[in-house]
């Protein structure tokens, strides 16, 4: 296999690991005020995330790297196109970032609130923005030989908004189910009813996406030409059922994992649709940046290659680890009680 | 100003206050690793307590470099497209190698050490410390073997109208970026060295918490002694490798106009740019300016007038940045044997004033740390990869002043608003002393896992 195929196999892992693992962490981190009743409440859905945010975001990095490592003219027009959307992202994970690490840091209400509202904003404006972003990338942005023809707000189009919203309510029943699985008592039956309440919009926007796709983009072409690749999307829709049959019938954790299966086969049948592309030119299909056009030498991808086979595999194995070690329930009641409070 | 000069300055803004946070968490790190280590071997609680109150603190400031680290990745694209595309092909592999190696090791067990306690076994929580200490270094190794392929390019070959890599092994055995990872590495000890000292000087001139504070200060000044001596040996030969690489860099760090052969080093110069002369130099130690870079009294050393103006670095900031963290270094050793001596006489109490000072030091790593960047960034110029391609062809074609100037203004307001924040918070937490209740809730017969971090 061509090293450029197997980099954007390596890619599209890589975002939907990212948006698979991240996406409970931004989802839990919005639906955090409104979930929680009392401060023991709020502490435990951060505790929730507390050992592992740090390591799923690491994700995003490493998907910034290797699309600048194997794709680095895609890469570096990706980013100097997006400027302003990508310096917003970049902000809220800086918000959310330290909202996380220092909420507990000071031993006071106020601070404590304050700290809650950033986080409530780092996490949902990357989960609105991811979305938007991908939507454009899906469309295509108005690139030529003249460079970008666009700005924030031509991104702000309907289908961007469309698909940023899809985002937002997958990572919110996404962070729901988190919730529901990772803390214990009322807050974990409060999450569960609220993951079953969001996903009828979100099968409802999900069904809006789907169709909207065929007439503003053009991702359908492959599955078309070959019929086969229908097996993904189909995998993304069998998911979603999967999230809201499990989680009515009272089996969270296996909703959670339906719900992990969609976003990872959602952002694979995207992906797929873009193939060979990396972001397609709406304008003119010669200035697609397509993943031979835009890739680094075979040399490099070889090394590249040799390192992410060697070392993902690894990466994925102690952060099983770190999970399981961490796989107890967080019982709200019991953390106010200890008297450590950092 | 133009996208280019608002991007230099941005980078330049984001870059150092990134680098604010990245000494000491590269130091205290190691530190707080060998503090655990000493409670696991002794199993004294006094150690337990030690390692929880200097944890505290890295803590905080752990999070501000992690966050601001993020900029600098979205920056090479964000700003600096052409340089990307340019160089992408060798330049990123090192960049994506970090993320891979080091980050994912670094994040997910400091995530097991903060929620860890009680949870894990205790030597197992003291090895994720050292994880955490060693993946943050080795993190340092990648992006300064990123940055020494900008310094000295190496193991590339200028094909299909970029710089693409040929040489894994020739990027990863640059000596430039071995050195220079060697220095910054140690220079980051130093910081936390004068940091533990510092606020271990704090309390002991307020007789709070005596042994654990002289005990802190003990392991601090025994550190800081040894890697204040390897920052200078490893600036030392760094030096040597700019001048071997760099003539304009070297010219520039002293202020050297005229090539000259068995080049003295002036103890005193003051620089005059505009007449390319210096207006100043006195007490010269002959033959030592040749020595140093060449490790020979008699080699020539190239004068900056050899160079068209275009192709110089300003001289005065390389200068000045140069000799005030050369000037710092040598302090530092001097400050490090003084406490090391009293911290082996065991006279700490007795030197108030040594402590005050020792106080008031805390700042000073952190100063030399971001001269020297200026020196190694500034010294550079006119060149992003130097002798390859020059600073004023990598910014980004596709973005406007005004898209910079508004990023710039939001980083200066998220960053002064983050600095704030993280100041109030280590000068609140590092008064406050260690906490009390720590060995209680430990002994506490099954007590629940204690992961009240937020």
């Amino acid at each position: 296999m061509e090293f450029q195929i197997i980099w954007f196999i390596l890619w599209a892992v890589l975002w939907a690991v990212y948006f698979m693992l991240d996406g409970f962490d931004l989802g839990a981190g919005f639906l955090q005020r409104f979930l929680a009743r009392d401060e023991s409440e709020r502490r435990a859905i951060v505790n929730s995330m507390g050992p592992v945010w740090d390591g799923n975001e690491v994700w995003l990095l490493t998907a910034g790297g290797a699309t600048f490592a194997a794709f680095p003219t895609t890469y570096a027009l990706m980013f100097s196109y997006l400027y302003t959307a990508l310096l917003l992202v970049l902000f809220s994970l800086i918000i959310r970032g330290v909202a996380m690490e220092l909420r507990g840091k000071e031993d006071s209400e106020s601070w404590r609130a304050k700290w809650d509202i950033a986080l409530l904003i780092g996490s949902f404006l990357p989960a609105l923005l991811f979305g938007v972003a991908f939507g454009n990338i899906f469309e295509g942005l108005p690139m030529d030989g003249d460079g970008f023809h666009g700005n924030l707000f031509t991104l702000l189009n309907p289908y961007g908004l469309l698909t940023g919203v899809l985002f937002v309510l997958l990572f919110a029943t996404h962070g729901a189910l988190f919730i529901s699985v990772k803390t214990s008592g009322d807050l974990s039956k409060r999450a569960a009813a609220l993951a079953n309440k969001i996903w009828y919009p979100l099968l409802g926007v999900a069904v809006l996406f789907l169709a909207y796709t065929y007439f503003a983009t053009k991702l359908y072409d492959n599955y078309l030409g070959t019929p086969v690749l229908f097996i993904v999307p189909l995998l993304a829709v069998l998911s979603l059922l999967g999230v809201k049959v499990f989680a009515a019938t009272g089996s969270l954790l296996k909703s959670f994992v339906s719900s992990c299966s969609t976003i990872l086969m959602v952002t694979f049948t995207g992906v797929i649709g873009l193939f060979p592309n990396l972001i397609p030119s709406s304008i003119d299909p010669r200035y697609s940046l397509t993943i031979f056009n835009s890739s680094s030498s075979p040399y490099t991808l070889k090394i590249m290659t040799a390192v992410a086979l060697i070392f993902v595999p690894i990466v994925i194995a102690y952060q099983a680890w770190n999970y399981r070690i961490f796989r107890q329930r967080i019982d709200p009641s019991e953390l106010l009680k200890k008297g450590q409070s950092y | 100003m133009d996208a280019l000069a608002l991007s230099r300055l941005q980078f330049a803004v984001t870059a150092g206050f990134h680098f604010i946070f990245v000494p000491l968490t590269l130091g205290l790190s190691l530190l707080v690793a060998l503090m655990e280590s000493k409670y696991v071997g002794t199993g004294d609680e006094m150690y337990l307590r030690m390692t929880k109150f200097w944890g505290k603190l890295f803590l905080i400031n752990f999070a501000l470099g992690v966050v601001t680290g993020i900029t600098l990745e979205f920056q090479f694209g964000m700003n600096w497209a052409e340089y990307s595309k340019y160089v992408g092909d060798i330049f990123g592999a090192p960049l994506a190698i970090e993320a891979t190696l080091a980050f994912f090791l670094e994040s997910t067990f400091i995530g097991l050490w903060i929620f860890g306690w009680n949870k894990i076994s205790k030597k197992l929580h003291a090895t994720a410390i050292w994880i955490v200490a060693l993946s943050a270094n080795l993190s340092a190794l990648w992006i300064l073997l990123a940055n020494g392929w900008m310094q000295k390019p190496v193991g590339y070959l200028l094909r299909n109208g970029r710089a693409e890599m040929v040489d894994f092994g020739a990027l990863v055995t640059n000596i430039y970026g071995w050195s220079k990872f060697f220095h910054t590495v140690s220079s980051g000890y130093v910081v936390a060295a004068f940091f533990v000292m510092g606020i271990s000087a704090y309390h002991i001139l307020r007789k709070n918490e005596l042994t654990l504070f002289k005990a802190s200060f003990r392991i601090a000044a025994t550190f800081g002694l040894l890697t204040s001596l390897l920052v200078f040996v490893t600036g030392d030969f760094h030096a040597a490798e700019v001048a071997k690489t760099q003539p304009t860099k070297l010219a520039a760090m002293e202020s050297v106009w005229d090539t000259q052969k068995g080049a003295a080093f002036n103890l005193i110069v003051v620089p005059d740019a505009g007449n390319e002369k210096n207006s100043v130099e006195a007490v010269g130690i002959p033959k030592l300016l040749s020595y140093l870079a060449y490790r020979d009294g008699n080699a020539e050393v190239k004068g900056l007038k050899d160079f068209p103006p275009d192709m110089r670095p300003p001289v005065l900031a390389t200068f000045l940045s140069f000799r005030f963290m050369a000037v710092l270094g040598v302090l530092f050793m001097l400050l490090t044997i003084i406490a090391w001596l009293v911290a082996k006489k065991d006279t700490i109490e007795s030197n108030p004033a040594l402590l005050r000072i020792l106080l008031y030091a805390i700042p000073l790593p952190y100063l030399a740390t971001q001269v020297g960047w200026i020196v190694a960034e500034v010294g550079r110029q006119p060149w992003i990869v130097y002798g390859l391609l020059k600073t004023s062809d990598a910014v980004s074609k596709a973005v406007s002043p005004e898209q910079v100037m508004l990023s710039l203004a939001g980083f200066t307001l998220l960053y002064g608003f983050l600095a704030v924040v993280d100041i109030y918070l280590l000068f609140k937490t590092a008064k406050k002393g260690p906490e009390d209740d720590i060995s209680v809730i430990v002994k506490q017969p099954g007590a629940a896992p204690v992961n009240q971090e937020a």
